[in-house]
């Protein structure tokens, strides 16, 4: 008996005699079944000379895409105003880094968390940032060898009290408003900001040479692959931002799954990104964390699928089996 | 290491590790069931070609990340060449994605996980997971400006986590380690598992309606003549 001539669909009722048992050889499970010949090898063997083909295609036509990466010297020299504002927010402590909690600081309340459950503030800091020091005061530092009046700023703002500090750096942040540039640097309306704007200027003078990018890099080791302090640097300001949007890349945009240009990106994090365009997720203030879960559990329902009563029954109830096998049913 | 306690009969599984281990593999994965040359006729869809293209395009993306990573992250930003290389990667991805996806829809609307499958599906779904991990990893590495928005967009996420206190998306050469290296390392050994086990078991039989079985009495008769 072949499974051409078996027993069609709703024949018995009752566990069928040769239903799978567990242990059972292929010779056993295919019983009644026509085997015919195929070609395994020949199959896989096409199969990459036909995605060759597709591929070579695709990138000779297409190409893909390589938009250069924004450096703190392409940023200082293209919006110094905003490189400015967003120097005086890492050296008054007001950023987003400089409040970001764990793993780059303790800010009090700032780690997302579920009820109890905190990851994040378990995990903790495992990558101390002190925007300040990190950012500002020892670049500045290191470029103000030789350079006796940008040596005394900085002394002037270490020494002072830290309600001082805050007052020039709030002063001055909210004057940045008003600031405009010139000649590489940014004036602001006058004020009481004490050694700030020198300070600041002096920064983005480093930065629209190249400087900073090194000085931000530097470790005390010759070789250097982690670029979290850049990149949180530049992700603290606007300019960085503003070209992702304009590549519709913000989060907001289903950016996680868009590229540079018109191609195509990780297009298979779909589902991931589509949380955070909806409410509840688009308004929470813990969705980084909530979403994670979401698709941590996802995913689990996707691999225990066969265990599940309802989803391992979807396929019968949507008869796409029936296209895929069509020979078999059509007997 | 010789085994004193081989018998005369040369009956040493009991208590020669290499030779249990090959009784298993001849057993539960004898040549012909790892390179078959017939299937049942009912494999003749095309739903059946989407996992080997799956395959196919995952060589692709080894070959070329393999040229990528020999001549350095910085190659194909200043070579015509190495350009094209990189193109190759790309879109080789995108092909790898593409059929996988089809051909886990294709296995879920099949149930293939029915018969004893399940540990397959399961493993599947675990080499697309770890895909999305590579892909991840991979678009932090391009060192251009979608690698630095996606580490400044994607930190939240892992941080909040407390993912980020060990993996850390920021930094280039943990990224490219864990890229090139480790996580290919997974999914070639993940594929070569998930194929072990549906040559072992064979394909899944079609769907058929609660109550039926094709091939009973033929398949009753087999048992009762491997006892």
């Amino acid at each position: 008996m072949t499974a051409a001539d078996g027993p069609r669909p709703g024949a018995s009722s009752g566990p069928p005699p040769g239903a799978w048992r567990p242990g059972d050889s292929q010779e056993v499970y295919y019983a009644g079944v026509r085997m015919v010949r195929y070609d395994l090898i020949k199959e896989l063997a096409l199969a990459l000379l036909g995605t060759a083909v597709l591929v070579v295609i695709l990138a000779a036509a297409l190409s893909s895409p390589d938009d250069p990466p924004v450096t703190i010297q392409s940023w200082a020299q293209s919006d110094p105003v905003d490189f400015v504002t967003t120097a005086v927010a890492e050296l008054s402590g007001q950023s987003e880094t400089a409040t970001y909690g764990p793993p780059y600081n303790n800010t009090a309340g700032a780690a997302q968390a579920i009820g109890p459950f905190a990851p994040a503030q378990w995990a903790g800091v495992s990558t101390p940032i002190d925007t300040a020091k990190d950012f500002v005061l020892d670049p500045l530092g290191l470029a103000s060898a030789g350079d006796p009046a940008l040596s005394s700023a900085l002394q002037t703002y270490e020494r002072a009290p830290s309600s001082e500090q805050q007052s020039w750096t709030t002063a001055y942040g909210h004057a940045l408003a008003k600031g405009t540039a010139s000649n590489g640097s940014v004036q602001v309306p006058p004020g009481d900001y004490g050694p700030v704007p020198r300070l600041m200027n002096s920064l983005l003078g480093v930065a629209r040479t190249g400087g900073l990018d090194g000085l931000l890099l530097q470790t005390g080791h010759f070789y250097q692959t982690d670029y979290t302090r850049p990149l949180l640097f530049m992700g603290d300001g606007s300019y960085l931002p503003n070209l992702a949007a304009a590549q519709h890349l913000t989060g907001d945009q289903w950016g996680m799954m868009n590229e540079t240009g018109s191609y195509p990106g990780q297009t298979w994090l779909w589902l991931y990104t589509f949380w955070y365009q909806v409410p509840p997720f688009s308004t929470a203030p813990n969705a980084d964390l909530i979403v994670v879960i979401l698709m941590g559990l996802l995913t689990a329902l996707l691999a225990l699928v066969p265990f599940i009563p309802g989803l391992r029954d979807i396929p019968r109830w949507i008869p796409v089996h029936r296209l895929i096998w069509r020979r078999y049913y059509r007997g | 290491m010789a085994d004193r306690r081989e018998s005369a009969t040369g009956d040493s599984h009991a208590t020669n590790w290499t030779a249990a281990v090959r009784g298993i593999l001849e057993r539960r994965l004898p040549l012909s069931n790892l390179l078959p040359d017939r299937q049942p006729y009912y494999v003749g869809s095309w739903v059946y070609v989407f996992g080997v293209i799956t395959i196919a395009a995952l060589i692709w993306l080894i070959v070329t990340g393999v040229v990528l990573a020999f001549f350095g992250p910085q190659w194909w930003h200043v070579s015509a060449v190495g350009h094209f290389v990189n193109s190759l990667h790309f879109w080789a991805v995108q092909v790898f994605f593409v059929f996988m996806v089809l051909h886990l829809w294709g296995q879920y609307f099949m149930a293939g996980w029915r018969d004893g499958r399940a540990p397959t599906w399961i493993i599947g779904v675990v080499i697309f997971a770890i895909s999305l991990g590579t892909a991840f990893t991979g678009y932090l590495s391009q060192q251009n400006f979608d690698a630095q928005w996606i580490a400044v967009n994607a930190k939240d996420a892992t941080n909040a986590a407390g993912i980020g206190a060990f993996f850390n998306v920021l930094n280039f050469g943990q990224m490219y380690g864990i890229h090139v290296m480790i996580l290919p390392i997974g999914i070639v050994t993940l594929v070569a598992l998930h194929l072990v086990q549906v040559r072992m078991r064979g394909v899944v039989k079609p769907i058929e309606p609660a109550g039926s079985a094709s091939g009973a009495e033929e398949a009753q008769r087999r048992r009762e003549a491997d006892r």
